[in-house]
């Protein structure tokens, strides 16, 4: 796209599809956004009215809504910690002409594929579980108490299961990204008398920086809006424990049946969203850059 | 001081036997050229110098201590890479301190290094960016500058020149020579370009499959051969070699005769043969033409020369410079 006439094209090319996405994000917005500020109620049906700010008071002032988002940002962050140190380290491993590392990685790509409703109900019944459960079962013959995850845990256990979730995802992306590194580079640094600790940390980790940014992006967008995992498993309790704020809208619109508070709260959770992604993108995003 | 002997290595990947055993002696300063055709083991051999490969067999002593099981940084050699292999997220600085700094050089130390290499490569005004926004020649002294400050016992060039168009190339050869007259460091270069291997040599080996055919200066490589190979290998154009009974006649199994050892006539000489082809550069000329009982030959004349397609000439070779070859390949001395 260098000529004046050739830019001129390719806007006028891709408007229309610009335009339909557009439009595609713009009216559910609005509808929303129009609902927030509405009385409506599914329980006393034909009494919707305008009212302004109420309902985004009542949310905000709701001790509920910073327990959920002190509990979605220490999901999002842990998660986000865990898969990416986690898969880079996986990525080193599968990057080794190690035996058997077709199956390998396999293996540690195949949980991305598990749909996270079923993901939540196996670490729930099989793995988790007090009585019944493989880890109780590890505790038992190590003479250990067994951990109650979901009574004692259940925030710990929500990141557990999210971060074994998208872990592979992260994997991919940074495997990908480790293959790519020249491997000239590799040996020059040996040449300059690098060990193995300087060549990860100078010239390996540099040359993640990007995917690493990908993968924290692409991730908080999804983490931020966790869900099934927390329905099938605690339902966000106890108490508070393990409610994030998707969950907490959710809680309003049909448990509540509050259309309009749950629709200020699903722009609350809009706005929180976009202001995470802006403070990412100013922190990490000049990496995407060049 | 940069020494280098090579005694009795061997290379094998899996059950191919690419260095099949080779010894060589290099001595401290000097400028060693590899050359020999695509996949002969230049580079595979250069890396095992380098200790970026293990040997299979055999040593490599370095100033008299056998280090063919240190690590790389341990023998104190540099390498120049073809790609270059510049760590793209550092500054031009930061590349060439990077080996200083994993030394553990003082920040002083480093800066005064840093910008004495520089200097001598002309790249002060680079010193900020990174590899990226710079033309192939910057980046290429910025790999030599990498390599220099170092202080190695030795220097490793893998092609270093490859990647460069052909006025740029000329350029860098003759700043190589320069600093290799600069500092008189011990210099391996591998190319498979003989122009470099003749113009910067002090003393090329000549490599095929993995074994070495021939040490020698350029001039000894190019007036005595020592077998057909290398005959046809240094020189450019190639060497013709005739066989048949003109070789017969002259007691061996073919006759090699450079392009420029022809004496060119139109009217009588030793061979008659029909003009295919004739290039002309300006200061030479390159004849192809066809041999009557023998074939194809090339021939090199000085100057402009009046001859075209389908013209007929004699040739007579230089009898002083005609080389012999046996059954076997090898020179037979005069
Ligand atoms: N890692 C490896 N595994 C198996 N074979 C290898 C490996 N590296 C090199 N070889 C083989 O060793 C031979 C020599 O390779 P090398 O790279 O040394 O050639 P070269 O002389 O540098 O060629 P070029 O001029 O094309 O760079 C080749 O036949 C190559 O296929
Ligand atoms: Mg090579």
């Amino acid at each position: 796209m260098s000529t004046r006439a050739s830019t001129l094209a390719g806007r006028v090319m891709s408007a229309p599809s610009i335009i339909a996405l557009f439009l595609w994000m713009i009216v559910p917005l609005g509808m929303t956004i129009y609902f927030s500020f509405l009385r409506y109620n599914l329980l006393t049906p034909g009494m919707e009215e305008w009212i302004g700010f109420v309902n985004y008071k009542f949310f905000l002032t709701d001790h509920a809504f910073f327990a959920s988002l002190a509990n979605t940002l220490v999901l999002v962050g842990s998660v986000l910690v865990i898969t990416v140190i986690g898969g880079i380290l996986l990525g080193l491993m599968l990057d080794q002409p190690i035996f058997g590392r077709g199956i390998l990685r396999i293996l540690v790509i195949s949980p991305f594929f598990i749909m996270p409703t079923v993901n939540a109900l196996v670490w729930k019944n099989l793995l988790m579980n007090p009585v019944s459960g493989f880890f109780a079962w590890i505790s038992t013959s190590l003479g250990f108490q067994p951990i109650d995850w979901f009574t004692n845990a259940p925030l710990t256990a929500i990141i557990i299961m999210v971060a074994w979730q998208w872990l592979p995802f992260a994997t991919l992306i940074l495997l990908t990204a480790l293959q790519s590194l020249d491997r000239d580079q590799k040996e020059a640094a040996q040449m300059d008398g690098a060990g193995p600790i300087s060549i990860f940390f100078y010239i390996t980790l540099p040359h993640l920086s990007r995917a690493i940014t990908v993968v924290i992006l692409i991730e908080t967008i999804f983490l931020l809006s966790v869900f099934a995992e927390i329905f099938v498993t605690t339902g966000g309790g106890p108490g508070l424990s393990t409610t994030n704020i998707a969950f907490l809208v959710y809680t309003q619109a049909l448990l509540q049946y509050d259309v309009g508070g749950a629709s200020a709260g699903g722009i609350v959770a809009v706005i929180l969203a976009n202001i995470v992604a802006i403070f990412l993108v100013r922190l990490i995003g000049k990496n995407l850059d060049a | 001081m940069g020494a280098i002997r090579l005694e009795n290595v061997k290379k094998t990947f899996g059950n191919i036997d690419v260095i099949p055993g080779v010894n060589l002696e290099i001595n401290d300063g000097e400028f060693v050229v590899f050359v020999g055709p695509s996949g002969c083991g230049k580079s595979t051999l250069l890396r095992l110098i380098a200790g970026l490969e293990d040997v299979t067999d055999g040593k490599i002593m370095i100033n008299g201590v056998d280090m063919a099981n240190e690590s790389p940084a341990k023998r104190g050699l540099s390498m120049v890479f073809q790609s270059y292999a510049l760590y793209p997220h550092m500054t031009v600085y930061n590349n060439i301190a990077f080996g200083l700094k994993m030394a553990g050089e003082t920040k002083a130390v480093i800066d005064e290094k840093v910008r004495n290499a520089a200097k001598i490569l002309n790249l002060t005004d680079y010193l900020e960016r990174r590899p990226g926004a710079l033309s192939g020649g910057q980046r290429q002294r910025v790999a030599i500058g990498r390599a220099i400050v170092r202080n190695p016992a030795a220097f490793l060039f893998d092609e270093p020149l490859s990647n460069l168009d052909a006025a740029l190339r000329v350029n860098m050869r003759l700043e190589i020579t320069g600093l290799h007259q600069e500092l008189k460091t011990t210099m391996i270069y591998v190319t498979h370009d003989q122009v470099e291997a003749m113009t910067m040599a002090d003393k090329i080996v000549v490599l095929q499959a993995g074994r070495v055919e021939q040490v020698g200066k350029p001039m000894d490589l190019y007036a005595k051969p020592a077998n057909k190979f290398v005959a046809g290998f240094i020189g450019s154009p190639k060497m013709n070699f005739i066989e048949g009974d003109y070789a017969r006649a002259r007691d061996c199994a073919c006759v090699g005769v450079r392009p420029e050892h022809l004496l060119l006539s139109t009217e009588q000489g030793d061979i008659a043969a029909t003009v295919k082809i004739a290039e002309h550069l300006g200061a030479e000329t390159y004849l192809h033409v066809n041999a009557d009982n023998i074939g194809p030959m090339t021939v090199r004349a000085t100057g402009e020369v009046p001859l075209s397609g389908n013209d007929r000439i004699w040739l007579t070779p230089d009898p002083e410079r005609i080389h012999r070859f046996d059954k076997n390949d090898k020179a037979i001395s005069n």
